[in-house]
């Protein structure tokens, strides 16, 4: 069911099964029958955890989701609210419980994911029901497994709370989950770290272990290597738009806990004689990951390498359906149908992504499309950063939506160490009287989050970071690449370039770039029990763990993944985050607006 | 309960407190509830309780009644071991002889105590009396970068301080005054926080945040009053002039509203007849309401709240904004005349002649896009400068005129010859290139 989790460097099915463990057992706390009642965000997280079907094997008959009211009627003993803990839920959950029918006798018990709050511990006293539970509980799923060389912890609010409120609480979790890791997969003996929260987390992680000092892990180290990097280490990479396939399906319909909803038009059958009847209109869901064997290998391509990719194995499936007539003998045909059910499995995978294919090329063929990706890419070259741009006023002219215009304008601010105050002022003008005055409140966070700011000095140091770390290659090799800038057609993300230059020559050679970016960086060592050093073979790779603290795109996943792949690396990445992201879910998250749209 | 006399501490002399004795005996409804959950044996069972005053000071983070410690360390030591058995069990380990508890309690440093928190196991914080001491608890808190610990203690801290003091304490303690705006932000204590970032100096925020509460407000008559009240908070001076025109816009837009909608209802305008409103102008950004205004209110002398001029004027809209949003609402409605009009300008020597704040190329566009009538085309084609430009728009929108008269001023031939390839044969444009290509009087340059 998650086999795709064990195929890669580290089995990461060990940490689902230990998550699938702590599942059980809590249910099993809760003697009897069941009925869960989600917060709905954490479905999809759950669901890479466990189906329906073990929670089936507890008991579990039911499932709602969390609604003011009352609990609908279910002839169970217990009621289990799965939620975050999240204060306005508690208000939800106190009606539920005061709502409930006396004569019932339903238990009630609350799971909070991934840990229980003392504020919403209070709320539920204050709403008089914090009596009424008998099991209050945490279940850490701090991080989840999406691939077999990918966590993620889905926490949507990590950035907002590390950047704009300087709320730690969600690196305290990272340095929990690192821990739990460590646990399963022992001690990490290198640390390395670029920016602040970095450095937070691995004071905590030394911390904790110091405090756990007697039981030491006794497993043989898996990671070689931790590196942690503050998402605003790289403001950059996340701003622009994503040109490998799964980023490119990520930036156009957005790909949430593995699964992406698409436009339902090109994945009818056309069968012959019932043409243009009975168009599907719900939207065409489907699941993404490394499982499928056709999408693993496309999924970290450039866009403008998956054509040629998809016709290769056209032509590679349609020549294992023609061996059909080769089989004669009874055994021949034996073998030919027992590889039937692989062979059409390839097939409809195949019609599936050759229809999104076609989807996201539509959209990448478009005026709209070359337009922005050609202003995107001048600013990341240096040309005319420190000047309003036609482009963008032209977009607010026409009402693009308003996150096109502020990653933009963001990304030129970042490209130009900051705006010209008389630029900036500008274009905080013309966005508040399109869009609305409303909007002051979005400009200052992303000022304060440092995405938009004034020049404070005129020096510009990007030009130096962007020359030093190679980050513009001229003539990127889309079809066959050499390089990580690939996965933006010219640009290396900053943040990979990082981990790259870490492993080779070591980050000595680039101090000065270091410290023309923000936060700190620095090196730890955890000591290891004797008998538990590596012997490492020769030739053998190193495994590096990269945490990207405040979120990563698919584009750097795959970049870190090509990294992998190089046969001179050396290195093996595995990669985990806070969140799965890219520029419009990021901003988004930095938005203010009604609460009823947030 | 017992309200408790002031502490001798020189700290707690500046805050009211209340303390309040418990204990299981005499209380029977908590000693339920303990026996119910496993968590209600931590010390938050009894926190805030009869917070009845806001006002007021309170220690009552775990209720246990400050100078008489010895009571108060009843259920630590149960609690360690409480995680995976009933409480029953344990249950009369409550009654253990107080003596016998005090030596624990009063051993806790900060760290130890800090870490109890993070671990969900019992601990006390109203050993932290000092304010030296209390300090002490929250940067160990702060250092564990806990945000859950960090919030209790602060919790504590709130309720065990004066304001003053907590306040200038937090200020140099960023971390934890995040913490702490965080926390009062999400408990809905809006004037506390009000207090707090103008006590810090952060009247900026502090007004940002205030006008940020307009954003769940639906009655548009409650939102601009609240807009009104807050145009007296301390904004930066850029925020203050976006707040003020925020405000003045939905003032303006209620009134347009009611009078629209009473003229259309009335069927007085043609306008309406002809083009109902198809939403209300209510909270939409200025831009949007000025082509509102040039739509509908077109022509209006200055001195009404509706009209463009007067828009325009009051909130400094710029030349280029005016005429994109202007040409879009007079193209819709196909009024050609007052497109002409506005980029008329008197030349010297009393000509008309056109200008534009933005290139003639996006006008093409946005009067393209309106399906305006090919001799309007043409006209503001032959208005753009860049040739190539001015070509390929005229190709796009096959204003083929345009290009045609193009080649033949600029003596191009060969242009000429290509172009005709992408025009019908035996047209009127087949037959004008013809007659060009034919025509002796051009001196063709290729």
């Amino acid at each position: 069911m998650a086999a795709h989790l064990s195929y890669g460097r580290v089995n990461l099915n060990i940490l689902r099964e230990a998550a699938r463990k702590e599942l059980r057992e809590f249910l099993d706390k809760c003697a009897g029958t069941k009925a869960i009642v989600w917060d709905e965000y954490l479905t999809g997280p759950f669901g890479l955890i466990a189906q329906y079907s073990l929670l089936k094997e507890h008991e579990v008959d039911k499932m709602f989701t969390l609604k003011a009211g009352r609990v609908p009627p279910a002839d169970v003993k217990n009621i289990i609210f799965f939620v975050r803990p999240r204060l306005e839920l508690m208000d939800i959950i106190a009606e539920n419980v005061l709502s409930e029918d006396k004569q019932q006798l339903r238990e009630f018990h609350i799971l909070f994911v991934p840990r229980r709050s003392l504020l919403c511990e209070q709320r539920l006293k204050e709403q008089g029901v914090l009596g009424c539970f008998t099991n209050i509980d945490e279940y850490i799923l701090d991080l989840i497994p999406y691939d077999g060389d990918l966590l993620s912890m889905e926490s949507e609010t990590a950035f907002r709370e590390c950047y704009l409120e300087n709320d730690q609480t969600s690196l305290f979790h990272t340095a929990k989950g690192l821990m739990t890791l460590q646990a399963l997969y022992g001690t990490i003996p290198q640390i390395f770290g670029k920016g602040e929260c970095a450095r937070h987390v691995a004071n905590m992680m030394l911390r904790m272990k110091r405090e756990f000092g007697g039981s030491q892990s006794q497993i043989l180290p898996v990671f070689d290597t931790l590196l942690l990097l503050d998402r605003n280490v790289d403001l950059l990479t996340p701003l622009a738009t994503q040109l490998t396939y799964e980023g490119l399906i990520d930036e156009i319909y957005g790909i949430t806990n593995g699964y992406v909803k698409l436009p339902p038009e090109k994945f009818c059958q056309k069968k012959q004689g019932e043409g243009g009847k009975d168009l599907p209109t719900e939207p065409k869901k489907l699941q993404l990951n490394s499982a499928e064997e056709l999408y693993a290998e496309i999924r970290d391509k450039n866009f403008n390498a998956v054509g040629a990719a998809l016709s290769r194995k056209a032509k590679i499936i349609s020549a294992a359906f023609e061996e059909r007539h080769n089989a004669k003998t009874v055994g021949e045909i034996k073998q030919f149908v027992s590889q039937l059910p692989h062979m059409q499995a390839a097939r409809s995978s195949l019609a599936n992504h050759t229809s999104i294919a076609e989807l996201i090329k539509d959209i990448t063929t478009s005026d709209v499309f070359f337009d922005n990706l050609t202003v995107e890419q001048e600013f990341m070259t240096g040309v005319d950063t420190d000047k309003v741009n036609t482009y963008i006023e032209d977009c607010i002219a026409q009402k693009d939506p308003l996150i096109k215009i502020l990653r933009l304008v963001c990304m030129q601010s970042v490209c130009n160490n900051g705006l010209k105050q008389k630029v900036l002022d500008h274009y905080k003008r013309e966005i508040l009287q399109t869009y609305g005055y409303e909007h002051i409140l979005t400009l200052t966070n992303l000022e304060k989050a440092g995405l938009l700011k004034p020049q404070t000095t005129t020096r510009n140091n990007y030009p130096t970071i962007r020359k030093t770390l190679k980050l513009w290659m001229e003539d990127a090799n889309e079809q066959n690449p050499n390089d990580i800038s690939y996965v933006y057609s010219g640009y290396a993300p900053l943040s990979v370039r990082l981990a790259q230059v870490l492993a080779r020559p070591g980050w000595r050679s680039i101090e000065e770039v270091l410290k023309m970016l923000p936060g700190p960086h620095f090196e730890e060592r955890q000591q290891l029990p004797t008998g538990l050093h590596k012997k490492r073979q020769q030739g053998e790779n190193r495994t590096t763990l990269v945490f990207f603290l405040g979120g990563v795109t698919y584009a750097e996943i795959a970049a870190l993944r090509f990294l992998s792949q190089m046969e001179d690396s050396g290195t093996e990445y595995i990669i985990a985050t806070t969140k799965l992201l890219n520029g419009t879910s990021w901003i988004r998250s930095l938005m203010d607006r009604p609460d009823n749209q947030s | 309960m017992i309200r408790g006399k002031p502490d001798e501490d020189d700290y707690w002399n500046s805050s009211k407190i209340q303390n309040k004795a418990f204990t299981f005996d005499d209380d029977d409804d908590e000693f339920t509830r303990l026996k119910e959950s496993k968590r209600a044996v931590n010390s938050i069972i009894s926190f805030d309780e009869d917070d009845d005053d806001d006002d007021v000071e309170k220690v009552s983070w775990s209720g246990e009644p400050v100078g008489m410690k010895s009571k108060a360390g009843g259920f630590q030591s149960f609690s360690e071991s409480i995680s995976d058995t009933s409480v029953r069990t344990y249950a009369p380990e409550l009654r253990r002889p107080k003596a016998e508890c005090k030596d624990f309690i009063s051993d806790w440093t900060p760290e130890e105590t800090v870490r109890r928190m993070q671990r969900g196991r019992v601990y006390s914080l109203e050993k932290f009396r000092s304010l030296q001491d209390k300090l002490l608890l929250l940067d160990e808190a702060v250092s564990a970068h806990d945000g859950n610990v960090i919030t209790a203690v602060l919790i504590y801290l709130k309720k065990s301080l004066s304001k003053e003091i907590l306040f200038r304490e937090l200020m140099c303690r960023e971390v934890a005054l995040r913490h702490y705006v965080h926390y009062v932000k999400e408990m809905g204590e809006q004037r506390h926080l009000l207090d707090l970032l103008k006590a810090l100096g952060r009247t900026g925020d502090m007004a940002l945040m205030q006008y940020k509460e307009h954003l769940n407000m639906k009655d548009e008559n409650r939102k601009k009053e609240f807009l009104k009240s807050c145009l007296s908070l301390p904004f930066s001076q850029d925020d203050a002039s976006h707040v003020m025109d925020h405000y003045t816009l939905l003032e303006r837009q209620i009134i347009i509203e009611a009078a629209d909608k009473k003229a259309e209802s009335m069927g007085q305008m043609d306008v309406f007849k002809k083009f109902p409103r198809k939403a209300s102008i209510l909270n939409m950004p200025i831009i949007t309401t000025l082509y509102y205004s040039c739509f509908y209110h077109y022509g209006e002398p200055e001195g009404t709240y509706s009209s463009p001029v007067n828009i325009r004027k009051t909130f400094r809209i710029s030349d280029k904004q005016y005429i994109l949003t202007a040409l879009g609402a007079r193209a819709k409605l196909k009024s050609w005349v007052d497109v002409d009009s506005l980029f008329n300008t008197k030349g010297w020597f009393g000509y008309m002649t056109k200008k534009s704040p933005v290139g003639f190329h996006r006008v093409v566009d946005i009067l393209h896009k309106n399906n305006a009538p090919l001799q309007v085309l043409q006209a503001y084609l032959n208005l753009i400068d860049d040739t190539e430009l001015k070509i390929s728009l005229a190709q796009k929108y096959k204003c083929h005129d345009v290009a045609i008269n193009t080649y033949r001023d600029l003596k191009d031939r060969q242009q000429l010859i290509v172009y005709r390839g992408k025009v019908e044969r035996g047209s009127d444009e087949d037959r004008k290139i013809e007659e060009l290509l034919n025509s002796t009087q051009i001196r063709w340059k290729n």
